[in-house]
């Protein structure tokens, strides 16, 4: 064969090989295909591992309880006992160590987003004793006149 | 010299043994006890607090005070045929015109019954009580579909699904191209503004690895939000999935989700 046809030929191959030894050094060793085959599983297994090992934030009423029993204790007696604590305390973390204290959510607008009337019958709303923002003591906050843990009178 | 008789049988018996090989290797692929989680949205429950927003954007570190978020909550008012307020004024309306918001996803929940900035008449838009029809709220979240088509269109494999049926992007390997956030029919991916790659919902999976709930589940008040185990047959959530009249969203698209709701309208899109 004529050595113009081979030439391009030659520049090819060292591309493709290129390419291909580029490639064992590039590409992690954890690629695989997964349980899911290529079309959904082509992945980096080490990416599982980060997201198993991302920090839990919230740690539900169980870890509260630890060591708040008495407080455990009255909101689960109350209406309010199907709110989560760290809904209006804030995530724990790692509470006790890090943060020392957790900051309260004393705001008016935190017992709005479920008290606040809203004219929608069909939805969940009417179940909740709703108040008129307006006219209900506007401008102060709940907690001056309602204990949240033990809510009503 | 090999006959055409035997050719045949041998060639028969080749293909036979090829195909019991392959199906002993899937069968130790699927063997051993795998989670199959599947939510379920009841929006009959929903009070759209945004409790759930909230928790969500605290747990996975979602910027708080960006407009993105992992998870959302809609709020639906379909008006009968009158006279609704726009900006202060009076615009007669048909029956069955549909408003639909979610202002910074309802992370601060919904405390008035006005459409802020509405998008298509931009401005406040107030249904009067009496002209509301129908009104509710839809928590929207990943469906983790069986068939994602977010996955399938990544061209680096940084999103995967894993095998107990969770789909989860590579930070460290995603290149920020957003081809999966336009190929998402649910809208539910996003660019995380802080690291510059494709962002979603997890299910909270390094919740769930350990036994515990997804945040926004734990959040709800009002078990609006579920979540539990498709292959327990004994788990109440399985069994509401299995035994009740629940939907699934944009089921003609073929992604087959795996977050059904209970009572869904058809003006949710």
């Amino acid at each position: 064969m004529k050595s113009y046809v081979l030439r391009p030929l030659y520049v090819v191959i060292a591309f493709v090989c290129i390419i291909l030894l580029a490639r064992v050094f590039v590409v992690p060793k954890d690629f695989g295909i997964g349980e899911r085959g290529f079309m959904y599983g082509w992945h980096r297994k080490g990416a599982e591992d980060f997201w198993r090992n991302f920090k839990v934030k919230y740690q539900t009423r169980e870890y509260c309880e630890g060591c708040h029993a008495q407080k455990y204790e009255t909101i689960m007696a109350s209406p309010h006992a199907i709110i989560q604590c760290e809904n209006c305390h804030g995530p724990a973390v790692d509470h006790p160590v890090k943060p020392e204290k957790l900051t309260i959510d004393r705001r008016r607008d935190l017992c709005l987003r479920c008290h606040a009337y809203l004219p929608y019958p069909t939805s969940g709303r009417r179940v909740i004793p709703p108040i008129n923002n307006d006219e209900h003591y506007p401008d102060t906050e709940c907690v001056q006149c309602h204990n949240p843990h033990s809510p009503g009178f | 010299m090999i006959s055409r008789r035997d050719f045949i049988r041998l060639s028969l018996l080749a293909g036979a043994g090829a195909g019991l090989g392959v199906g002993t290797v899937r069968a130790q692929e699927t063997a051993g006890p795998r989670s199959r989680w599947v939510f379920l949205v009841d929006t009959m429950k929903c009070v759209g607090c945004g409790l759930c927003v909230k928790a969500c954007k605290l747990e996975n570190e979602v910027p708080y005070d960006l407009p993105v978020t992992r998870t959302w909550v809609e709020r639906y008012v379909i008006t009968g045929e009158g006279q609704i307020s726009v900006d202060g004024k009076g615009r007669s309306v048909e029956a069955g015109t549909v408003f639909a918001d979610t202002p910074m996803g309802a992370r601060d929940g919904y405390k008035q019954n006005v459409f802020h900035n509405y998008t298509e008449l931009g401005s406040n838009v107030v249904v009067p009580p009496d002209m509301i029809a129908k009104s509710f709220f839809v928590p929207k979240l990943c469906n983790q579909c069986d068939k994602p088509p977010c996955v399938q269109v990544c061209p680096v494999g940084a999103t995967f699904k894993t095998a107990d049926g969770v789909v989860l992007v590579d930070r460290t390997w995603c290149i920020g191209c957003g081809y999966c956030i336009m190929a998402c029919p649910y809208g539910v991916r996003f660019f995380h503004p802080v690291y510059r790659v494709a962002e979603k919902c997890t299910w909270c999976y390094h919740r769930i690895v350990k036994g515990m709930k997804p945040a926004c589940v734990m959040a709800c008040p009002f078990e609006a939000r579920r979540f539990g185990e498709a292959n327990k047959p004994d788990d109440p959530v399985a069994q509401v999935v299995e035994t009740d009249r629940v939907a699934v969203l944009k089921p003609e698209f073929g992604t087959r989700p795996l977050v059904y709701y209970l009572g869904l309208d058809e003006n949710v899109r």
